[in-house]
This record gives structure tokens, C-alpha cells and sequence, in this order.
């Protein structure tokens, strides 16, 4: 997690980038974007470590889902059984075979109002919520996630359709996030 | 009918002090559920019930009964009651009903005893519970609304109930019941304390004037006080030009308008708050009946109707038992849907107050509904397919705190104008939005009917037609002073307004065939309710554009936005105060009108 060790002290007064949206470009590029302002206004990514629990995470659902097939299989002879097990496995592990580069897709800004996150390759979305609109900021950890270090931070808003996690940050980094977000939903607090 | 514990002429309920509710709230409130218990054991044991009492009082009837008396059987588990009466335990089963009966009303008594509340300038607080003692404070500068409501079983008793909601889920804090009018004084109050204007004299006086039972009698004594304790306000230049303002005091030299805005309060507490019965201000819709009957038979409830009386018929027709047995359930349900929503039609009023937009409806059941100014998340007007020869229109709207695991009230609470003409949406637009009515108007009727680039709308482009092929011209967006209008739908026309100073996030999403169209989503985020401001096809680079922008207005307006105390003069300063009818300054406040992209 080399990009994100400029944590963001000076990100009052940062001009948002022109033009804004490099989003439409390639996920992957869009990172080295123009960034002329300040070191905290740069789209910044989450751990690589990150792929690790997304990786076991399909694993295990995998691993569930062709067992249970498996067991239907062999213990009622359904041969569709069979075929479902193996689309299930098919499909999973292209998912894992494209899990870097969707953990790699996961970005977050903390622009001079507003912290804005982007995510997936196929079904891309960008979320931009104010600072002033945040009602609790919450970090939660899974088992694979405190083995690695790693911990997501979920933005709460009044609306339950933001749905901004960010996921994969390390332990360190969110809660410095955390708290950086919470000084700055205070100074610019909104109603709601 | 005052509380015992208080002195028998109640001033004000808002002084700080604890009160208790009406002595008949317990039965009111339990009554309900009492009514529920009985209607559920006759629905199920009706027969049993009937047969029993017969038995038992009119032994002689037994021979009539003839073969249904056969039943009583000794089985405890599928027929309690034949049980009862086999054992001949009926003189313990009613000493049993009455010891229960003792028991509730003695808890609803109870209950009633431990049941307080007081309204203090911060905050609405409640204390209730026997064993479990609970505690709610909701805060003023948080209420999202108050609603009085007057169910018919309440009314009887000269009650009503009074809800002040705030944002949360299931956090409304619930004052059921107080006496009528008390409520009306109550929410009066709670609306001036949370308005943010700071002058305790005025409430001091107000609420001395609160006893006298019709407000004419007050004005006299109110006034004078005021004059008494604050003479030297009067002195106060430029104060507007109302009559009441210089009459009426404030804390600070500055705050004139405040003194006016408190003489405006004062005037609404004494005159249409004080009874909206007697005295309701100006509805600016009215709803015929034969609109109200027409909307309802022709809305899409109607669908579900006809569905259904089709799929009883067939079931008749060709006996099948089970058919009817699960569907005349639903089908009664939608009776009664239809029913309720044309009786809550009734009587209809929406009116603007300086201290929000007021919505009353009911024939037998009343409910009113305050909603305070800068609270309205989002706006919808829908049109449905079949009210598109009438022009008939409906509007929604999101508020915090509508609580979505009652569907049924929160269905209610949320529509704001059940069925009106154009004309109609456009007054009540206005009291909606009451900062933007000017920059927004123009842009109503090409978002109710038009389509394409109709009114300066950016529209959709061409290639939209494969995601949304029906109704791809009608969608397109605009924004003015600082609302963003999404227009859209073909079968069920709509128009959503979002007021970007309370617009949470908002979203791009751009799918697979997006992205090969060179489209993409933007979706505004508000709070829950029934109105979700999605625009599902836009060009990939305006949605961009579109995308940045919406997040620096909605944090721009947001700074600039001070509804939340409207009649504020201590918290703020009192430049960047501001009146619910004057425009506030913004940065973008000159570039509206023609504010969109083409």
C-alpha cells in the first residue's frame, strides 16, 4: 500500500480536479490521473493484500455451493447436480482469476467537500457522498480481513442507497481515515 | 378532563415541566388492541362462541341447535371452549375473564400513571413504561414533522394524537392521547421552539394566553404583555411592514425580523393553529368527490381488483374452493384499501404556515400533518396511465422518519396530494419548495408532458431506445436553483424534483451495455421513502458532467442551507439567516432559469 502514505493533512483548501471524472477511462490508468493539487486529492486504492480475502471468500462459497451439488449428485443420481457443480466452479474461478483487477478497480478520493468511491470493471459505480452528510462512520473487520491486517470502513449516511464500503484498508490506515472523516463531516456539518 | 396531577386549567404543555396524557389514552390506545383480541377470538371461535352462550344462558334453545350441538366434545385442544362446558368450568372461565380484565385495566392504569412527557426549548421528551422504564428525547432541531392525528375511536373522546417524528427509524416520539385542542396548542408550540426563535417572552406570553379557550379573548393580554416587558423594541427601525411586527418583542436589536417572524407565530398559535376546525387556513386544492372516486377507481389498485374478481369467478365457475379461499382474503384487502384511501381523501387540505406545509385529511378519522420547512428530501409527481385523459397527477414525497416497517402509514404520510390537476401540482410545488418556485416553475409542465428537449430539458439520447424503448424521449433532466428535476417514465409518467441542499450522495453506475451504448445511470440519493430519483439513461460524458456537478451543488447548497432553525436568529449569524419566504443568497442563486446542459 504504497500510495496511500501522504495521509491527507492539508485537504481543505484542494481544488478538485478539472473536468473531475477520469472515470470513464480505464480502471486502471485512471490512478496515475492528474493529480496537480495537493498529496490527500489523488484517487488512492486499497491494499492488495485485499485480493487475498476476496479470493478465500469465493473459495468458500465455492467450495460450499459444489459440495452441495456433489452430495445431491451422489446421493439422489441427479446428473443435472453434476453440471451445476461444474458451472459453479467454472464460473468462480473466473471470478478469482479476476479478483486483482477488480480489488485493483477499488478506489477512494477525499476531495476538498466530498469523498468520492468507485469500484467494479462490468458494473461500474461511482459514489460521491459530502463529508457533512455522513452520520456514522463504521469499521468492521471479518476473520480473513484481522488475519491480514485488514479492515473495511462502511460510510453511513441518512440515505441507506449510498452504500459506500471501502474495503481492504489496513488496520492502521482506517482508522486514521476514520478519524480524519469524522473531523471533517464536524467542520462541515449539514443538517440532514 | 385534566390530569389530576397538574392544576385543573392547563396553560401551555410546552413549559418544561412533565405532564401526563389523557385519562382516556390507556383505553385508547389498549382499546385497540383489545378490539383486535375480541374481533380475532369471534373471527375464529364464532360459532363456538355463540353456541356457548346459548348453552349456557338459554339452556332451553338447546333442541333448536339440533345437530350443531352434537360438537361438544371433550377436546381441549381443538375446542377449548366445548372443553369449558363439558367440564362444567364455565363459572371459572368468566372469573378467569374478569380477573384478566381487572388485571389490564389495572395495568393500563398503571401505565397511564407512569406515562409523562415534557417539551423543553432542546428537545420533546417522554418517559414511559411500569417495569421497563424507557426514556425518548427527540430533539427539536431534528423533528421532521408532527402530525396530529384523530382516529375516529379518539375523536369520540375529544383526543387526538400527536407524533413528532425525526429522522430514524421507528424514533418518533408518540404523545397519544391529549385533548384535542391541546394538541393543536402542543404542536404549535413544539414548532415555534424548534423554528429557533429565541424569545421566551413571547412564549411566556403566548402561553399565558394558552388557557383562554378561544383565541380572540387572547390577543388582548398577550400583546400587552409583550408591550409591558419589552418596550423598547419598538423603537427598532426598518422592521417590516406587518402590523403585529413592532408590537411584539426579540432578545436582540437585530433581530426585527425575528420580531416579526415571533409576531407572525404568536398571530398563527392564537388564530388557525389554535383550531384548524374552526379556523383552517387556505387549502389551495381542492379535491371534488367525483375526482377522488374517479381517481381511485381508475388507479392501479383497480388491476389488482379486477385480477382478482376474475380469478374468484373462475374459481366459482369451475369449483375450485381453494381458489376463493385464498384469494377472497386479498381481495377484501383491496376493498378496504380502496375504501380507506377514498375517505382519507376526503376533507382534504394542504396549506402553507410559516411554520411548514400542513396536510389534513379525513371524514371520520382526521389526520394532520406539519411538516416544517426544509424537510422534504424529494418530490414526486406520478401519473398513471389511466389518469392520463383526466390529467390527474399525484404527488410523493420523501421525508426522514417516515417509518418503513408501517407501509400502510407511511403510504399515507407520503402523499402529499392524492389526486389534482396541473394547476394543482403547481401550487403545491410552491409550498414544497418554497425557495426555488420561481426558477423551478418553468420547467414543470415540460416535465409533467413533455418530452425530448420540451422546456430545456437535456434529454436522453436516440440510442437510449435499446435499454428503454418506450420511454427513452420522455427522459431527460434539468436543475434549477439548486432542485434537480428528473423527468421520466412512459406508463407511469413522473416528474421527481430532488432539493440538492438535502440530497445525501449521489451515484454513476455504468453497466455492461452502457458502457457499449456509451450510456450510464445517475441515481440521487436521498433518504428512504416512497420516491427514488433515478435517471437511468444518460450520455456517458454529460453523465459525467452531470455527475460532478450534483456533488459540488449538493455541498454548496448544503453549506448555505439554514431550514433547519427557519426562524433562527441566535444560532446563526444573522446574515446567513433566513425566512422560509425570502429567496436565500447562494452562490448559484443568479445562474438559474436556464441552468442546464443542452
Amino acid at each position: 500500500m504504497p500510495e496511500h502514505d501522504g495521509a491527507a493533512t492539508e485537504h481543505d483548501r484542494v481544488a478538485p480536479e478539472p473536468g473531475g471524472g477520469q472515470f470513464g477511462g480505464d480502471v486502471d490508468s485512471g490512478f496515475a490521473g492528474p493529480a496537480e493539487a495537493g498529496p490527500s486529492d489523488e484517487w488512492r486504492r486499497v491494499s492488495p493484500k485485499y485480493v487475498m480475502v476476496e479470493v478465500i471468500g469465493s473459495l468458500i462459497g465455492m467450495v460450499v455451493f459444489v459440495g452441495a451439488a456433489l452430495v445431491v449428485h451422489f446421493l439422489w443420481q441427479q446428473q443435472w447436480a453434476l453440471w451445476a457443480a461444474a458451472v459453479i466452479g467454472v464460473v468462480s474461478i473466473i471470478g478469482i482469476a479476476f479478483e486483482p483487477r477488480r480489488v485493483r478497480s477499488i478506489q477512494y478520493r477525499l476531495r476538498a467537500d466530498d469523498l468520492v468511491f468507485r469500484r467494479g470493471i462490468m458494473f461500474q459505480r461511482q459514489v460521491a457522498v459530502p463529508y457533512g452528510r455522513m452520520q456514522l462512520v463504521d469499521i468492521t473487520r471479518g476473520p480473513v480481513a484481522r488475519a491480514l491486517g485488514l479492515a473495511d470502513l462502511k460510510f453511513v449516511t441518512a440515505a441507506a442507497a449510498t452504500a459506500v464500503t471501502v474495503p481492504g484498508l489496513p488496520m492502521e490506515e482506517a482508522d486514521r481515515l476514520r478519524d480524519e472523516l469524522v473531523a471533517l463531516a464536524e467542520t462541515r456539518r449539514a443538517g440532514l | 378532563m385534566s390530569a389530576p396531577a397538574r392544576p385543573a386549567p392547563v396553560v401551555s404543555l410546552a413549559d418544561g415541566e412533565w405532564h401526563r396524557l389523557h385519562p382516556a389514552s390507556p383505553l385508547l390506545r389498549g382499546g385497540l388492541v383489545f378490539i383486535a383480541v375480541l374481533g380475532f377470538v369471534i373471527a375464529n371461535l364464532r360459532e363456538r362462541v355463540v353456541d356457548f352462550f346459548l348453552v349456557v344462558f338459554a339452556p332451553e334453545t338447546r333442541d333448536d341447535l339440533g345437530g350443531r350441538y352434537e360438537g361438544w366434545q371433550d377436546d381441549w385442544a381443538n375446542d377449548p371452549i366445548g372443553g369449558i362446558v363439558t367440564h362444567g368450568l364455565v363459572g371459572w372461565a368468566l372469573l378467569g375473564v374478569v380477573v384478566v380484565l381487572v388485571v389490564v385495566i389495572a395495568a393500563f392504569w398503571l401505565s397511564w400513571r407512569m406515562h409523562t412527557f415534557r417539551v423543553t426549548p432542546e428537545a420533546v421528551e417522554v418517559r414511559s413504561g411500569i417495569l421497563f422504564r424507557s426514556h425518548r428525547s427527540a430533539r427539536l432541531d431534528r423533528i421532521q414533522g408532527i402530525n396530529v392525528t384523530r382516529p375516529l375511536f379518539a375523536r369520540l373522546f375529544g383526543t387526538a394524537k400527536l407524533e413528532v417524528s425525526v429522522a430514524g427509524q421507528s424514533a418518533n416520539v408518540q404523545l397519544a392521547y391529549l385533548g384535542s385542542a391541546l394538541a393543536d396548542l402542543l404542536r404549535a408550540d413544539v414548532l415555534r421552539l424548534a423554528s429557533g426563535v429565541r424569545a421566551e417572552k413571547a412564549a411566556a406570553a403566548a402561553a399565558a394566553a394558552g388557557p383562554v379557550a378561544d383565541g380572540a379573548d387572547a390577543t388582548g393580554p398577550a400583546s400587552a404583555a409583550a408591550l409591558a416587558t419589552e418596550p423598547t423594541v419598538q423603537a427598532v427601525p426598518g422592521a417590516p411592514s406587518e402590523p403585529v411586527a413592532p408590537g411584539q418583542p426579540a432578545r436582540t436589536p437585530v433581530a426585527s425580523r425575528a420580531g416579526a417572524l415571533v409576531g407572525q407565530r404568536v398571530d398563527e398559535f392564537l388564530a388557525p393553529e389554535l383550531d384548524p376546525e374552526l379556523a383552517a387556513p387556505e387549502s389551495v386544492v381542492r379535491l371534488p368527490l367525483g375526482r377522488v372516486i374517479g381517481s381511485t377507481l381508475l388507479g392501479a389498485s383497480m388491476i389488482w381488483m379486477l385480477a382478482l374478481v376474475g380469478i374468484i369467478v373462475v374459481g366459482v365457475a369451475t369449483r375450485q374452493t381453494w381458489l376463493l379461499f385464498s384469494f377472497v382474503p386479498a381481495a377484501i384487502g383491496v376493498v378496504s384499501y380502496t375504501w380507506s384511501r377514498i375517505t382519507k381523501s376526503l376533507r382534504y387540505s394542504i396549506a402553507g404556515t410559516p411554520d411548514g406545509v400542513r396536510i389534513g385529511h379525513g371524514l371520520l378519522s382526521t389526520a394532520n400533518q406539519t411538516i416544517p420547512p426544509g424537510r422534504i428530501h424529494a418530490v414526486d409527481v406520478t401519473q398513471w396511465v389511466f389518469w392520463r385523459p383526466f390529467g390527474w397527477w399525484s404527488i410523493r414525497i420523501n421525508v426522514a422518519g417516515t417509518s418503513i416497517s408501517n407501509a400502510n402509514e407511511m403510504a399515507q404520510r407520503t402523499l402529499v396530494l392524492p389526486v389534482g390537476t396541473p394547476a394543482d401540482v403547481h401550487r403545491v410545488l410552491a409550498l414544497l419548495l418554497p425557495d426555488a418556485t420561481a426558477d423551478v416553475e418553468p420547467f414543470v409542465d415540460a416535465g409533467l408532458m413533455g418530452k425530448g428537449a420540451d422546456g430545456g430539458y437535456a434529454a436522453a439520447p436516440r440510442r437510449g431506445a435499446w435499454l428503454r424503448p418506450f420511454s427513452w424521449h420522455r427522459i431527460g433532466w434539468a436543475a434549477a436553483s439548486g432542485v434537480a428535476l428528473i423527468r421520466r417514465g412512459a406508463l407511469v409518467r413522473s416528474l421527481t424534483l430532488v432539493p440538492l441542499a438535502r440530497m445525501q450522495s449521489v451515484a454513476l453506475s455504468v453497466g455492461p451495455i452502457d458502457r457499449w451504448l456509451r450510456l450510464a445511470g445517475v441515481r440521487l440519493h436521498t433518504v428512504a421513502g416512497p420516491v427514488s430519483a433515478v435517471l437511468p439513461i444518460v450520455d456517458r460524458g454529460e453523465a459525467e458532467r452531470l455527475f460532478e456537478r450534483l456533488a459540488e451543488e449538493a455541498v454548496d447548497r448544503a453549506a448555505s442551507d439554514t431550514t433547519h432553525h427557519w426562524g433562527a436568529t441566535g444560532h446563526e449569524p444573522p446574515v446567513a439567516s433566513s425566512t422560509p419566504e425570502t429567496p436565500r443568497p447562494t452562490v448559484a442563486a443568479d445562474q438559474t432559469g436556464a441552468d442546464h446542459v443542452g
